[in-house]
């Protein structure tokens, strides 16, 4: 067992961590305050290689490994909760489900221009009455010659008012409930299509949240992906994904507040000593510490057997449950820390309190994920093969 | 046009402070190490000239064999190639003795560029001595580079407060200051590939060269005296100035 990171992670761990230092903490706080998207990103993120890190060269991609996206995640949400949704519903929940479900014509016309950057991607499966319930999504695809028409509309869509492509899910067969469910590729353009921003959210302010409203949308046959009826093993692979970077990032989330905490705890006094000297506090430091490192081994954990190709549902889920919820406490124990300082915006960890309740509810419920563990655990669960299984990293593949 | 850039692997300035006098002593330092940030500079100043100029950029550096990561990094933001040269006991004179072999033996380098300074020697003479042993002209201070051509390049070097246009024959020793311009970030793709490379190591016999014992002996490793940092109110303007004066800081 080797838990060290090869020299190419530690140079991307490195180069990520600079680009966040210097590119997006000493701004995103002014854009979260102002409830604005730092659209200025996405080209930089783009020549870095972020938006298609772990796509092979071939289609776009950096042709870097899954735990090399981990390393990412973790990085940019270091800096702010929001810039990392930009990488899971981009790259994790759109393009990796190219890669994954989508045919080799599909892979050069969509997922090439996803991968370097030249558009962006969102993800649009949730409504207003189907959430973690998936199986009660009420949008409608038709077929209609060689195309489908789309009816419906999505809520709480990461990007929508951002992407270029929106990969959304829709009923072909409404009886047949989760089985009758479809993935589909929309463009920014078509007819029919219209996207807006939710506002007033507890969280996460820099990052775009919006609806999409498909009003007799005619999509192409060709940009079905997956086979029709097949849109709910995709939209949870899909989740697998997602998730493994919310994991990621929530352990980046934990170090940011962590290095606050230490940081304000060795310089400010209380009853004649720095605060790091009391007890209650070092409890708190600890647990950071602690938990820090089981959600980053959760994490790598998964990006190891992404590279394996080995299937990774229960393992994602774990690391996601697990980071999100301690992401939480980490920064509310951060709050505490800081005492009223931490209350005001002035020291910036009331941010990242703020955006971690949204990482426990999205991807998955803290209680889906506990429901789901309980099956596996209960042997009630096992996890089948899929028709296209996310592909195990292959150097000399990836890179050709 | 061929530019060679000479970089060292140096302790991160954001963790100098936790360095003991006795472990700088020993040169076993147990904090990370970085580029130095000086010389990223140097990178980045000789990788935009060869792509407004044309021309290659090999990046070199003496040290031990954890320095192979500066020169990665060289490679992931641009460079074509990279050298290890394995010493870990010279000094200033000694590494300029030991790069000047070596880009004796190379024959084609035209430029040279090196950061100011280091943040761990702070001397500033590896450019100057580098120069004097391969009999080349050295330009300090460079701030910005106006021109390349095929025998020559015109810089802007900046000396106290006085700014120069200064133009010389190549080959030739720069030596650059931060304000040239920021380092550009690797993108992943490069830093793939040269994280991948196998780099060529040289010693000091492969240079033809003795390794040259050090001329500059340190004795005494000490911490600066922690700075007496202090909160004081005045009353009036006046008093302030005098304080201010009597410090001399005014």
């Amino acid at each position: 067992m080797d838990f060290a990171f090869i020299t190419e992670h530690e140079m991307v761990q490195k180069t990520v961590r600079d680009f966040a230092e210097k590119e997006i903490r000493p701004v995103i706080g002014e854009y979260d305050r102002e409830h604005k998207y730092p659209h200025f990103l996405l080209p930089k993120m783009a020549e870095l290689g972020v938006m298609g890190i772990c796509i092979p060269v071939r289609y776009g991609g950096a042709g870097m490994d899954y735990i090399s996206l981990g390393i990412v995640s973790e990085a940019l949400e270091w800096a702010d909760a929001s810039v990392r949704e930009t990488i899971a519903v981009h790259l994790a929940l759109n393009a990796m489900t190219v890669f994954q479900w989508g045919t080799e014509e599909q892979k050069q016309r969509l997922l090439a221009p996803l991968a370097t950057g030249a558009k962006v991607g969102c993800f649009g499966l949730t409504e207003s009455g189907a959430g973690s319930d998936v199986a009660a999504l009420k949008a409608t695809a038709r077929k209609d010659g060689d195309d489908y028409i789309l009816d419906g509309e999505k809520m709480w869509i990461t990007l929508a008012d951002v992407a270029d492509y929106l990969l959304v899910f829709a009923k072909t067969d409404p009886a047949k409930k989760h089985r009758g469910i479809t993935a589909f590729m929309l463009e920014r353009g078509m007819a029919g299509l219209s996207t807006g921003a939710i506002e007033d959210k507890m969280g996460v302010w820099a990052s775009n949240t919006g609806w999409i409203a498909m009003n007799a949308v005619r999509v192409p046959a060709r940009n079905r992906i997956g086979e029709e009826g097949e849109g709910f093993k995709v939209a949870m692979s899909a989740l697998d994904n997602a998730r493994y970077t919310v994991a990621a990032g929530a352990s980046g989330g934990i170090r940011a507040v962590m290095e606050a905490s230490l940081r304000y705890s060795q310089e400010r006094e209380t009853f004649g000593k720095k605060i790091a000297e009391h007890q209650l506090v070092q409890q708190m430091l600890a647990k950071m510490a602690l938990n820090y490192d089981i959600a980053t081994l959760l994490w790598q954990r998964v990006g190891w057997l992404k590279n394996q190709g080995v299937r990774n549902t229960r393992e994602t889920s774990q690391a996601k449950w697990f980071a999100t919820e301690a992401a939480w406490e980490a920064a509310s124990d951060a709050v505490q820390i800081h005492g009223a300082y931490g209350f005001s915006a002035e020291y910036g960890v009331e941010r990242y309190l703020r955006n971690a309740k949204g990482a426990a509810i999205y991807e998955g419920t803290t209680q889906i994920h506990q429901l789901l563990q309980a099956t596996y655990a209960l042997g009630w669960r096992r996890d089948k093969p899929l028709r296209c299984e996310l592909p195990a990293y292959d150097p000399e593949y990836w890179q050709e | 046009m061929k530019y060679l850039v000479c970089v060292k692997q140096a302790p991160d300035t954001a963790e100098l402070p936790k360095v003991k006098a006795e472990e700088a002593a020993s040169g076993e330092l147990s904090i990370q190490l970085v580029v130095n940030p000086w010389d990223e500079h140097a990178l980045e100043s000789a990788i935009q000239s060869s792509e407004d100029y044309g021309g290659s950029v090999g990046v070199i550096t003496v040290g031990g064999e954890k320095a192979i990561d500066a020169l990665r990094s060289g490679l992931a933001m641009g460079c074509a190639e990279a050298t290890l040269i394995e010493d870990t006991e010279a000094d200033a004179w000694g590494v300029a003795t030991l790069l000047a072999a070596a880009i004796e033996q190379m024959g084609d380098v035209d430029l040279v560029f090196t950061g100011q300074l280091t943040v761990d020697g702070n001397s500033g003479m590896v450019p100057i001595a580098l120069a004097r042993k391969l009999g080349w002209p050295v330009l300090t201070g460079v701030a910005k580079i106006i021109e390349v051509t095929d025998d020559s390049i015109v810089v802007e070097r900046v000396v106290g407060e006085a700014r120069l246009t200064v133009k010389t024959q190549a080959p030739a020793v720069l030596s650059v200051i931060k304000e040239i311009g920021e380092p550009r970030y690797p993108t992943f793709i490069k830093i793939r590939k040269a994280a991948r490379v196998k780099i060529p190591t040289l010693t000091a016999s492969d240079l033809g060269v003795d390794a040259p014992a050090p001329v500059v002996q340190m004795d005494n490793y000490r911490k600066p005296p922690a700075r007496d940092a202090h909160v004081q109110l005045f009353d009036n303007a006046s008093d302030l100035v005098d304080a201010l004066l009597a410090e001399k800081v005014l």
